[in-house]
C-alpha cells in the first residue's frame, strides 16, 4: 500500500490496533436519516473520523435529455470531498479518485435500486464528505442507500458497506487512515444483507487466496454490523414515537 | 405465525415478509421464494393479496386518480401541469374546447393560465409519454379559491381514512371544504379563519404522524379540544 510508516504500531502484542480496538471491531457508526429539508431524503453518517452527508434528489426530469432512458430510470451519484475534509487543502474540482468512487457508489447501489419503475427520469445521489478518516467509499455507500430509503425510492434491500484488510500481517475489519496508509491491504466491500448478494468489492493490496477468504468473511460481518445500524436510522426516523410493533 | 403474519408490521426495504403464494400489490417484490418488502411502510397481509402502504415516496400516475395540479406552461395545443410527480400532466385543447377544434394560444391562455390550479383526473398513464390528464367532468375543472396545502403522497390514504372517516372528521368539526388530490395536494377552502386553521392543522398532524394507530381518534381531540 502507500508508503510505510516504520514509527506506527499497527497491532501491538495484545492484539490491539492503534486506536485502541480489536482486530474484528467496527469503529463507532452513527446514522441519522432525513437530515435535509430540502432533499427527498437524506442521510448523515458518522463512521469513526469519517463524516459523511448524503442527500437524494429525484425521481425527476433528465437533463441533459439524451441522457434519459424510454426504459428505465437511471442513477446518477457524486461523491465529492470538500476541501477542508482532509489535514491538506484539498482542490474542490473533482478529481481522478472521486470520479472512481462516484462510479463504484453508482454499481454498488444499482442492483438494489428498481429504477425501472421510473422511465425516463434521473435519481441524483449527492454525497458530501465533510471530513475524512479512511475508509470514506463504504461510509458513504452506506449513508447513500439510506438517504436513498429515505427519499422512498424503491429498493430491493439497503446497501451495508465496510471495509476489511490487511496490516501488520493481520486480517482487520474497519480499516482507518493509518491502517490504509501502512498497511498492507484494503478491501471495501458491498453487500446486500437480506439478498446474501455482494455488491462492491475492491482490493487494493497483496493478499493469499486463504487471506482473501477470511478478509471476505469479516469484512460481511462488518457489513451485517452496518446494516442494523442503518435499519435503525430509518427506524427511528419513521417508527419512533409508534405505537405499534 | 398466522396470526403474526396478518398484523401489520414495520417493514424496511428487503425485510422479509412472508412466503405465502400470494399475489403481489403494492411495494413488495418476489425474491425466490420470499416476498420482501422495497419500502418503508406496514405491511399488510390479507387472505390472497400482500401489499406495503408505504410511509415515504413521491406520486408515480395511475389511469382514474383524481390530482390537483398547477398549470405550468402551453405548448401546442396541450397544457402542462404540475403535479408533484416526477412527470407532468398533460391536458388536451380539445379535451376544454371540445373535439376537433383548434384553439389559439390566447383563447387557451385564456381559459386557462399559467398558475392556474386544476383539479384533474390521469386519463392515460404509460410508461412511453406524459400522462394524460382531464378536466372534462362535473367535479373538476379549475379550482378558484382554497388554501394548496402539499403533504407526501403516500399519506394520502391516510388522510382520507377508512371509508373517508379522517376527512369526514376534518370537513365536519371545521365547516371547511377540502379537496384531496391523490399527488399530496391538497385545497383547503373555509369562509372562517378559525377553521381554515384548524383544518390545515389537522391536515399537518396526519402527514406528520401518518404511522401512528387511532390517528383519527387522535385528530378528532385535537380538533374538539380546540373548542369548535
Amino acid at each position: 500500500m502507500g508508503g510505510r510508516e516504520a514509527n506506527v504500531v499497527l497491532l501491538d502484542e495484545n492484539g490491539i490496533r492503534s486506536d485502541g480496538r480489536k482486530v474484528n471491531e467496527t469503529r463507532k457508526v452513527t446514522i441519522k436519516a432525513g437530515v435535509l429539508k430540502n432533499a427527498g431524503g437524506s442521510a448523515y453518517i458518522e463512521f469513526g473520523g469519517n463524516k459523511i452527508l448524503a442527500g437524494v434528489f429525484g425521481p425527476r426530469d433528465v437533463h441533459p435529455k439524451h441522457m434519459s432512458n424510454p426504459d428505465t430510470g437511471i442513477l446518477r451519484v457524486r461523491y465529492h470531498m470538500e476541501p477542508f475534509s482532509v489535514d491538506e487543502r484539498k482542490k474542490p474540482a473533482p478529481s481522478r479518485r472521486e470520479i472512481e468512487i462516484s462510479k463504484v457508489i453508482t454499481e454498488a447501489l444499482t442492483p438494489a435500486v428498481i429504477l425501472e419503475k421510473f422511465p425516463r427520469t434521473a435519481i441524483d445521489v449527492y454525497l458530501e464528505v465533510l471530513q475524512a478518516d479512511g475508509g470514506t467509499r463504504c461510509a458513504a455507500l452506506a449513508a447513500a442507500s439510506v438517504a436513498l430509503a429515505d427519499a422512498g425510492i424503491p429498493m430491493r434491500d439497503l446497501v451495508s458497506a465496510c471495509a476489511a484488510g490487511k496490516a501488520a500481517d493481520a486480517i482487520i475489519l474497519d480499516v482507518n487512515n493509518e491502517e490504509d496508509q501502512a498497511g498492507q491491504a484494503d478491501m471495501p466491500i458491498g453487500y446486500m444483507p437480506n439478498l446474501g448478494k455482494i455488491t462492491l468489492l475492491q482490493l487494493d493490496g497483496v493478499l493469499t487466496t486463504d487471506e482473501f477468504k477470511k478478509c471476505i468473511e469479516l469484512g460481511l460481518e462488518g457489513c451485517k454490523q452496518v446494516y442494523e445500524i442503518q435499519k435503525s436510522a430509518l427506524r427511528e426516523k419513521y417508527f419512533s414515537s409508534g405505537d405499534n410493533n | 405465525m398466522k396470526r403474526f403474519e396478518s398484523k401489520k408490521r414495520h417493514v424496511l426495504p428487503g425485510d422479509f415478509i412472508t412466503t405465502a403464494p400470494l399475489r403481489l400489490q403494492n411495494n413488495v417484490v418476489l425474491e425466490g421464494k420470499r416476498i420482501i418488502s422495497t419500502t418503508i411502510g406496514l405491511s399488510d397481509v390479507s387472505d390472497d393479496s400482500v401489499r406495503v402502504i408505504s410511509l415515504t415516496g413521491v406520486y408515480l400516475p395511475k389511469i382514474d386518480d383524481l390530482v390537483i395540479g398547477t398549470i405550468q406552461y402551453i405548448q401546442g395545443n396541450s397544457w402542462f401541469a404540475d403535479i408533484n410527480s416526477c412527470y407532468q400532466g398533460m391536458l388536451l385543447g380539445q379535451d376544454v374546447f371540445g373535439r376537433g377544434s383548434y384553439p389559439t394560444k390566447s383563447e387557451m391562455e385564456e381559459r386557462l393560465g399559467k398558475g392556474d390550479i386544476i383539479f384533474a383526473k390521469i386519463a392515460n398513464s404509460d410508461r412511453q409519454r406524459e400522462p394524460l390528464i382531464s378536466i372534462a367532468d362535473q367535479s373538476l375543472g379549475k379550482i378558484d379559491s382554497g388554501e394548496l396545502v402539499k403533504i407526501s403522497p403516500a399519506k394520502i390514504p391516510r388522510l382520507i381514512g377508512k371509508h373517508g372517516s379522517m376527512i369526514q372528521t376534518i370537513e365536519g368539526s371545521t365547516n371547511a371544504t377540502i379537496t384531496v388530490g391523490q399527488n399530496g395536494l391538497i385545497v383547503v377552502s373555509c369562509d372562517e379563519t378559525n377553521g381554515l386553521l384548524k383544518a390545515l392543522a389537522a391536515i399537518r398532524m396526519v402527514d406528520e404522524q401518518a404511522h401512528l394507530v387511532n390517528l383519527t381518534d387522535k385528530v378528532k381531540k385535537m380538533l374538539e379540544s380546540n373548542g369548535v
